[in-house]
């Protein structure tokens, strides 16, 4: 009796919460850390990135302004729904970088645990950013933080679902959305993740993923300017400086590329978080 | 004397009636002065306090010090209120009134004295003649707690002793109240008790109208607003700002405010309202800031004593101390102005 | 009419040499250049003094000793660099009369603004980030270590090069070296070419203060030695307050360099006015959004919304209060609007106004007489303004006010917001809930709600979007030269 031929699965891009192909038609191989072929990825172009940029600024008015409680709390579901999928997403570590079993499980759970320390940031981060003011006259003078806005982000080559959803966490759980550049190595779990996106009650479009090349599609994202920052973290050296010479066309905020490489498994802080947000400070006078 | 019979609402036909055309309607009722009052714009304390202040920063030197020096002379309401006032201490204040500085003459007299109705008669009969005004307070001045029966009664007596002006307080507690209309109907009537069926001196026009808002009972600069707005629709020709005898009494902030609603009603109705801060204003820095004030928010047209005084006691010896000193070179002494 | 005589400040107290040189390494240096200016008074064409421009080789120079002051100043405990920047502070305020008249006479504000705005906001910012010094630790920076206890305290960048322009020149001096010190940092400032001399006079108060030589670096120049400046590669944080187009340029050329940057940038405020607003304070709101400082001022807010159902009521009134302005000698006490602060800004204000007349909106200014010589434009105010005028768009950086109306919350909110610049914005109302509604949805990152340019060291300060990234002011100020 010979063994089942699988049902594989086709990767497209994820933008405005569907699974179209590229606009271009465009696909490329995408093998395992062992030179394997896994599957046929969507090469997002030009035109993909717009449309991402164009499904994240709409879906930023609606996440901007939900509660961080909600924001919490999809982000907890993200969680969920990435644990009841470990085995998947542990097989498509163990091919994406050729690490152990053992190691993809550690990897995967971390990456679950990450999504749940950054949901618990969503109703706590103002609160250590903010502030209320004592200005020397009768005002009432109060900072709070909000989201920048669309940020483009290039993920990490390695680390392909750690290191992804340690960048995306943070962006979005103060109420950015995002474009995200996936490894172009092991653009796979990403693709994987949008799946697990597309079934948390994340609305469609803060988070848009994008399969491909990072030089080529980060530049049109770090030169649109309806895109109010970058993440570099992914880029190459040279695709970093282009980007963000780009970015100064209309002054977006540029989170530059590691000067070390990152241990993604290390307590991450708040500055990924912070590197996106806007201070707003209110003034109001106090009398009767 | 007037009684309340005579007084009516305004509107109808043929009665008391000093409120103009524009707003005939707003005091129909309690409600509908209540509407119209609470739809003036509000007034942000801290940016009318702001602007007060900034205006206090101007800088008033040499020749324009010397004119608005004299200006405020012209403008003081010499004013004496105690209960110890006596026939003596009034005929000297009116001396002075004439001849601020006996040794100066150029030293312009000023607007008028300010006494309790029982002393009025003193007061005319020691100015006669002088040009300067005799005001009385009335309507149970200070404190404006009694009926309107005795509040008509104290106006009729001063008006019958020749005051030319009365300053009558409201009542604060009726306004704060929110009885509007209470407070709309005692203007009225003491305005009619000011007219010259009340008793007025035979061939004099009616007594001018200084209605005091008491604004340190107000408590609030929308309620100096509504308070103004409130006393110059029931027909008053002066809003005053103070007794002297709550602090605090006149303020920058709260004369910008009531200098602001006289403005604006002249442009709504046309009508040309006086103003008068009392209390509490004593140098002559203090007298420029509020003419400064008065140039810069009402503007030059109420740069008069016709509409602008000044309700003050010991200013005035500062401002002949200022106007030597211009006049010399010589800081002056206390001892050379006379303390009456 | 009560005419206000002549009330002049006395120009006696300053006392302004007839060059200057560059202040590098605590000493006064010539520049290795040949290159000088003269600095005028805007207000009458009459040179005040004449300094140097620095070349490439002088900024070198001048890094150089800011960094040999650096190992030094940020080994020093905080609470020694507190006790300089005290010091500083207090000489500020004991010199406080000196350097508003320099101020008044190099840049052309009123002496009232200079005396009662400009210096107190100086010395209170030197105090301010004074008690910050030996308080970093405390400041919530630096990552905590996984174990939960706090990590090493924030470190200094190193050497900051710093621009600031000329339309506050000493108080974005100020709000640049203040939190710089505080910090540990060593700074190298270039004050802007046309209002270089309260920059020098502070280096005077350097000198004063016994502060360590290097650690201030004063060098005047105009835009090549900005350029030197920020792309000298000793320099390791670039701060800039000017132009959108200026800033774009640095962020370009700092790109791939390492370098941090902060950015203050332009504005496009909307001054917004509801019908229920307490309509004298927003007059004079409206008025020292645009007036104050000629409108030379990036939060200015130089679009006003008006609300259609009171737009007559507003502008009558504030026609009315724009004819008690007092135009003329910024050095008289009386004086509310100045002179512009050069020949090349009025030329730019004088375009941008004809564009407006020319694009068919209607131009009005109150009778007001214009002095014979220096610089100067009268309050203006236009009204029939549309959203895609230049004037509704562009920066103009003086006193020339747009005037646009609205009907609905939302449509004040999508007007205010339809531009590329963030910096600031008013509201005016007496609903507090619409307050809050309004001021959450506006994109700026500083909102005055029934007030309007009001600042504060402790309140931080700067944009969204094209209107630059960091905050000055407050804890937030210290994130801009700490390594965080």
């Amino acid at each position: 009796m010979s063994e089942r031929l699988a049902v594989r699965k086709t990767y497209k891009l994820f933008i405005g919460g569907a699974f179209p192909r590229s606009e271009s038609g465009r696909s490329y191989a995408v093998t395992s850390s062992k030179g394997d072929f896994l599957a046929n990825a969507a090469k997002a172009s030009r035109k993909d990135a717009r449309d991402a940029v164009a499904a994240a600024r709409k879906a930023f008015p609606g996440w901007s302004s939900a509660t961080p409680y909600n924001r919490g709390q999809i982000l907890y579901r993200v969680a969920e729904m990435l644990e009841g999928r470990r085995a998947q997403f542990v097989a498509e570590v163990v091919d994406a970088d050729g690490v152990t079993a053992k190691k993809a499980g550690e990897l995967v759970d971390a990456a679950v645990d990450r999504l749940v320390w950054y949901a618990g940031w969503s109703d706590k981060i103002g609160a250590i950013r903010g502030a209320a003011n004592p200005v020397a006259g009768p005002y009432f003078n109060l900072s709070t933080v909000e989201p920048t806005g669309v940020v483009a982000v290039v993920a990490p080559p390695t680390g392909p679902l750690l290191g992804l959803v340690s960048v995306i966490a943070p962006v979005i759980v103060t109420g950015n959305t995002c474009v995200v550049v996936a490894s172009e190595r092991a653009p796979l779990p990403s693709i994987t993740l949008a799946e697990v996106l597309a079934t948390s009650d994340l609305p469609g479009g803060v988070v848009n993923i994008l399969t491909g090349s990072a030089g080529e599609i980060a530049p049109w994202l770090a030169g649109h300017m309806d895109v109010n920052a970058v993440d570099l973290t992914g880029a190459d050296a040279d695709v970093a400086v282009r980007c963000e010479e780009l970015a100064a066309e209309n002054l977006k905020r540029v989170l530059r590329p590691p000067l070390d490489r990152i241990d993604w498994l290390a307590d991450p802080g708040t500055d990924r978080m912070t590197a996106f947000l806007e201070t707003k400070t209110v003034w109001h006078p106090i009398g009767v | 004397m007037v009684g309340l019979e005579t007084v009516r609402l305004v509107g109808d036909a043929g009665e008391v009636s000093t409120t103009t055309a524009p707003f005939a309607e707003v005091a129909s009722s309690n409600a509908a002065l209540r509407a119209f009052l609470h739809g003036l714009p509000g007034v942000d304390r801290v940016g009318a306090d702001a602007r007060a202040a900034m205006l206090g920063t101007r800088s008033i030197k040499t020749t324009a010090k010397a004119k608005a020096i004299d200006l405020a002379i012209s403008m003081v309401d010499l004013t004496t209120l105690e209960g110890a006032d006596t026939p003596g201490k009034v005929r000297a204040m009116c001396a002075k009134a004439v001849h601020p500085d006996p040794t100066d003459p150029s030293v312009p007299r000023v607007a008028a004295v300010c006494v309790y109705p029982d002393l009025v008669a003193t007061a005319v009969r020691a100015l006669d003649g002088s040009g300067v005004k005799v005001a009385s307070v009335a309507t149970a001045f200070p404190s404006g707690r009694s009926s309107l029966d005795v509040k008509v009664a104290d106006t009729a007596l001063a008006v019958a002793a020749g005051a030319a002006e009365i300053d009558m307080v409201i009542d604060r507690g009726a306004f704060l109240s929110g009885d509007y209309l209470k407070v709309f109907e005692e203007i009225t009537a003491i305005k009619a008790a000011c007219g010259p069926a009340g008793g007025a001196q035979e061939g004099e026009h009616s007594a001018h109208l200084k209605v005091i808002l008491e604004t340190g009972e107000l408590a609030t600069y929308d309620n100096v607003r509504r308070a103004s707005w409130l006393a110059m629709l029931a027909g008053a020709d002066f809003i005053k700002t103070s007794t002297g005898k709550v602090q605090p009494a006149a303020t920058l902030p709260v004369t910008l405010v009531m200098l602001e609603a006289v403005r604006d009603f002249r442009l709504r109705t046309g009508r040309v309202v006086g103003v008068k801060p009392a209390g509490g204003i004593r140098t002559t820095k203090d007298a420029i800031k509020y003419l400064v004030l008065v140039n810069e928010t009402a503007g030059a047209d109420w740069l008069t004593p016709d509409l602008f005084r000044l309700g003050a006691s010991t200013l005035l010896n500062d401002l002949l101390m200022q106007r030597q000193k211009m006049a010399t070179g010589r800081y002056a002494g206390p001892d050379y102005f006379t303390l009456d | 009419m009560f005419e206000y005589a002549p009330a002049p400040e006395s120009r006696e107290i300053v006392d302004i040499k007839p060059s200057y040189g560059l202040f590098i390494g605590g000493e006064w240096v010539d520049s290795q250049g040949e290159n000088h200016h003269k600095t005028i008074n805007p207000a009458s064409e009459e040179v005040l003094a004449e300094v140097a421009w620095a070349t490439e080789a002088d900024v070198d120079r001048a890094v150089r000793a800011a960094r040999a002051a650096f190992t030094t100043w940020s080994a020093l405990p905080g609470s020694e660099r507190a006790k300089y920047i005290f010091r500083i502070a207090r000489i500020i305020q004991e010199r406080s009369r000196e350097l508003a008249v320099l101020e008044t006479l190099d840049n052309g504000k009123p002496i009232r603004e200079s005396r009662d705005v400009d210096l107190p906001l100086v010395a209170a910012h030197f105090f301010y980030y004074a008690g910050w010094a030996d308080k970093l630790r405390y400041a919530g920076f630096g990552r905590r270590t996984t174990d939960g206890h706090s990590g090493e305290d924030p470190r200094p960048l190193g050497v900051a090069g710093q621009v600031i322009p000329w339309n506050f020149p000493l108080l974005m001096l100020a709000w640049k070296i203040a939190p710089a010190l505080a910090c540990g940092n060593t700074v190298v400032l270039k004050p802007a070419e046309t209002t270089p001399l309260t920059a020098l006079a502070f280096a005077d108060i350097c000198r004063q203060a016994d502060l360590p030589p290097g650690v201030v670096n004063i060098v005047t120049g105009a835009g090549e030695t900005g350029a030197a400046l920020v792309n000298h590669p000793g320099v390791d944080k670039v701060a800039f307050t000017g132009s959108t187009e200026v800033g774009r340029m640095i962020a370009r050329s700092v790109a791939g360099t390492g370098k941090r940057l902060s950015l203050e940038l332009g504005g496009k405020a909307a001054n917004i006015v509801f019908e229920d607003a307490p309509l004298d304070q927003a007059v004079e709101g409206i008025v020292n959004g645009i007036f104050f400082n000629q409108g030379h001022v990036c939060c200015a807010g130089s679009r006003l919304l008006v609300q259609e159902s009171v737009a007559d009521e507003v502008l009558d009134a504030l026609k009315r209060r724009l004819s008690t302005l007092r135009l003329g000698d910024p050095m008289d006490k009386n004086t509310d609007i100045g002179a512009i602060n050069s020949a090349a800004q009025l030329a730019k204000i004088r375009e941008l106004a004809e564009a407006g007349v020319n694009e068919g909106a209607e131009r009005w200014s109150p009778a007001c007489p214009i002095p014979e010589r220096g610089f100067w434009f009268p309050p203006t105010v236009f009204t029939g303004v549309a959203q895609s005028h230049r004037i509704a768009r562009e920066e103009i950086f003086g006193p020339v006010l747009s005037v646009l109306t609205f009907r609905t919350p939302a449509e004040a909110v999508e007007k205010a917001n339809n531009t590329p610049y963030g910096l600031s914005a008013g509201i005016w109302t007496e609903k507090g809930s619409r307050i809050l509604w309004m001021a959450d949805r506006l994109r700026a990152g500083v909102v005055w709600a029934n007030t309007f340019n009001r600042f504060d060291p402790t309140s931080p300060f700067g944009g969204y979007k094209e209107s630059g990234y960091g905050r000055e002011g407050g804890r937030h100020g210290l994130e801009a030269y700490l390594a965080v």
